[in-house]
């Protein structure tokens, strides 16, 4: 149990440090609240795009990529390292996340020596951006329910549907997309996976507006999208395989991302020294105080229960019990830390009352929770998963688990 | 960084919870809620014998040598077994004030006993609701203690205690008091964990001795360090609550199938181990920060408790919700860890007191209403 750096790791820190000091400023507080993930417009995807290319070219891109297909075999606590000093940088939003940490790892195990050649190094320096097909109108949380179709056609494969809930989408150079190839199976069997170029004239892409009023997610209509069949990635029925490796990777980079960013709960000390409470400095208020300590007591077991997932990969364990909880966390404390904020910096309503007080700040934070609570699996589908894989409880029963898809 | 045990340490634990699964059984602390011996003098033997309460004792005085994390894993396997033994307030709080405020006579003098098992000194820092050094109106004069010091776990069993008490300028020290000399009045308390017995110890003009190097900032690394390796006790019996309740969950069955397949059963029971998860997270910090002497300790038992107590409520009041009527029975087990959980918290101070100490870092302390 050592919380230090390693000596490999403190080399590694500070190569970091010196490539950025060289490469990047520091910043000074006066940069926009950003989600580190999402490119709000083109000039962002520019400069994210810029940014990335200068990484890739000095080794820093796809840390954890073996060198191989251009990473660095880095373990993923220096990834987090990386992020740990990244962040402390003014650098643009982080618009590859989808590409290195999902769609990068799905080829490498799945894909074919042309796909491989085709999309990794592409990803790696940013000139591509993926986005992930998964999601549908009527598939969710059940996302092997999905509908989208994938017809053959001769050597070809003619795809047509709806996708949802689509990060990215709209600046996507290219997506990963699964569609069902056989209706006459049950649902998990009869699903591939493709990946398709979202700048085909078949591809339509209207960006959703979210209830905190940005757009970062998209609905995408597919219409008779013809793809050849170097296209599929994996094997033909094989496409829920796939996605549970994409799913696997995508749960992997939250974890990564999330010992690093974020609202700190102290930041909530800082705002109610700041403001009153019953004519009172509002840090004096035993409620104000109490819940304070709750917040950070919480963010704290988050950031170290990824340090813990951090080890079990470090030491090339599976990920341990502990991975599957930081998701089903998050997004409550970050709900409550929004409410509160909103209710300390203002009035209940949220009401910015004075220019320049923190309101909108803590309101955004509040209107961007719901989704880390429903995006990459809901808190409803993070306590099956606990209760059945962890627990070992009996499984939610599933009446249409064995049945023909074209019959449900 | 790394995060985990070794395995030295994984064996270590491997140890431990056969040795204590065979001797501190349930039925043992059903036993003791029914009126059998507080104390588990038993257990307790065997633990000495195989040189487990010298863990953190260095091998000159007796002990084994090791550190802070191997005692968190002591820790949690007592708790996982609810063994009626006065390890926290003896190894966790009274070897540690030894080591680090003691001076080399009472080292010598009083860790090989501990080692044995035949010395076992109480920790008294506890006056009604407040703790030492912020709650204290024992007094010593002249080497010579007055005051009256509850709860006190396992007093009436322990030979020596360790006692807060202000010196002749007003100041929060540690004084050693032996239970057998004059001056000294035990009377048991009723506790809500009979397997956790506490006294109440009245000192009247009794002897004491001076740990010369303990001051207020000495007795709240005490206490700091005392939370952290309650937090992983915390976590032991949690994790036990939680286990036979799902344990339960898959065996009873109503409307024609086992209650851990409804979603209402089944994701009470995810956030069980969701609290005890996060729980344990900061406990690892609190155990690095304790073995390291990093400076972040105050903070690092301060979330470590704060979390492990929230763990311990939830889990064992749903516990026993979760096992139904049967839950509300004396004969049934859930009620031993709901117990238990009460006594800790009783034992080290409630949430409101360690919100307050992480905030005190964090920010400012909270100045008294004017």
């Amino acid at each position: 149990m050592d919380f230090s750096d390693s000596p490999e790791e403190a080399t590694f820190r500070s190569d970091a440090r010196s490539w950025l000091d060289a490469n990047a400023t520091l910043r000074d507080g006066s940069e926009k609240a950003q989600d580190h993930f999402m490119a709000r417009d083109a000039d962002e995807v520019a400069r994210a795009r810029d940014w990335q290319a200068r990484k890739a070219e000095a080794g820093w891109a796809g840390l954890t990529w073996p060198r191989a297909f251009g990473g660095r075999d880095a373990t993923p606590i220096e990834q987090v390292i990386w992020n740990q000093e990244e962040g402390r940088y003014a650098v643009p939003p982080n618009a590859f996340l989808i590409g290195i940490g999902l769609v990068g790892p799905t080829v490498m195990m799945h894909g074919t020596e042309a796909q491989k050649a085709a999309v990794l190094p592409r990803a790696l320096t940013g000139e591509d951006i993926w986005c992930q097909l998964f999601s549908e109108p009527a598939a969710g949380s059940d996302l092997a329910g999905i509908r989208t179709r994938a017809r053959r056609d001769g050597d070809d494969w003619v795809i047509s549907g709806q996708k949802v809930w689509t990060s990215g989408a709209h600046y996507s150079s290219h997506g990963i997309l699964l569609a069902r190839t056989d209706p006459q199976v049950p649902k998990h069997k009869g699903l591939t996976m493709f990946l398709v170029d979202m700048s085909d004239p078949a591809i339509e892409t209207r960006p959703i507006r979210q209830i905190s009023g940005g757009a970062s997610f998209n609905e995408v209509f597919i219409d008779d999208l013809r793809v050849p069949d170097s296209a599929r990635l994996g094997g033909e029925s094989e496409g829920w395989k796939v996605a549970l490796t994409t799913l696997m990777n995508e749960r992997f980079s939250i974890s990564v991302g999330r010992a690093s960013g974020g609202a700190r709960a102290e930041e909530l000390i800082a705002l109610a020294t700041r403001v009153e409470r019953n004519g009172r400095p509002a840090i004096e208020d035993g409620e104000v105080r109490s819940r304070i300590a709750d917040f950070v007591a919480r963010q704290r077991g988050l950031e170290f229960t990824s340090y813990r997932v951090m080890t079990s990969l470090s030491r090339g364990e599976a990920p341990g019990e502990e991975s599957s909880i930081g998701k089903l966390l998050l997004g409550k404390l970050r709900q409550e830390m929004g409410a509160f904020g909103m209710e300390l910096a203002g009035t209940a309503a949220g009401i910015s009352v004075k220019a320049g007080d923190d309101t909108a700040r803590w309101r955004n934070e509040y209107l961007t929770a719901p989704g880390n609570r429903i995006a990459g699996g809901s808190d409803e589908i993070q306590r099956t998963i606990i209760g059945e894989r962890i627990l070992g409880l009996p499984p939610d029963i599933r009446v249409d688990k064995s049945a023909p898809f074209s019959e449900l | 960084m790394n995060f985990g045990f070794s395995e030295e340490q994984d064996t270590i634990r491997e140890t431990l919870a056969r040795m204590l699964g065979d001797h501190a059984t349930l039925k043992s602390a059903h036993n003791r809620l029914d009126g059998a011996d507080g104390f588990d003098t038993a257990t307790w033997s065997v633990l000495a014998d195989g040189g487990w309460l010298g863990l953190a004792i260095s091998e000159a005085e007796g002990g084994a040598g090791m550190g802070a994390v191997e005692l968190a894993i002591l820790a949690e396997e007592i708790g996982r077994s609810l063994a009626a033994v006065p390890y926290l307030p003896a190894l966790c709080m009274a070897v540690p004030a030894l080591q680090s405020a003691g001076t080399q006579d009472q080292r010598t003098s009083l860790l090989p006993g501990i080692a044995k098992g035949r010395t076992i000194i109480a920790t008294a820092l506890a006056e009604g609701g407040g703790l030492a050094p912020d709650t204290v109106s024992a007094k010593v004069v002249q080497d010579r203690l007055s005051g009256q010091k509850a709860p006190v776990t396992f007093g009436a069993e322990a030979t020596h205690a360790l006692v807060a008490a202000t010196d002749e300028e007003g100041t929060p020290r540690l004084y050693l008091a032996d239970l057998s000399g004059s001056g000294v009045t035990i009377g048991a308390l009723d506790p809500i964990d009979r397997t956790r017995p506490a006294a109440r110890i009245d000192f009247d003009n009794a002897p004491v001795e001076l740990l010369p190097g303990s001051d207020p900032a000495a007795i709240r690394r005490l206490l700091d360090g005392a939370a952290v390796l309650a937090a992983f006790e915390q976590i032991g019996l949690a994790e036990r609550a939680l286990a036979l309740t799902t344990d339960y969950a898959g065996e009873r069955h109503a409307f024609g199938r086992a209650i851990g397949g409804f979603q209402a059963v089944k994701h009470r029971l995810a956030d069980m181990f969701a609290k005890i998860e996060l729980a344990r997270s900061n406990a690892f910090f609190g155990a690095w920060a304790l073995a390291s002497g990093d400076s972040r300790l105050p903070e690092a038992a301060a979330v470590a408790r704060l979390t492990a107590l929230d763990a311990v409520q939830f889990a064992t009041e749903e516990s026993i919700q979760l096992h139904g009527g049967i839950g509300f029975t004396w004969a049934a087990d859930p009620h031993l860890f709901l117990r238990r959980g009460w006594q800790l918290k009783a034992e080290l101070g409630t949430a409101a007191i360690w919100r307050e100490r992480l905030l005190g870092h964090l920010a400012t302390p909270l100045r008294a209403a004017s």
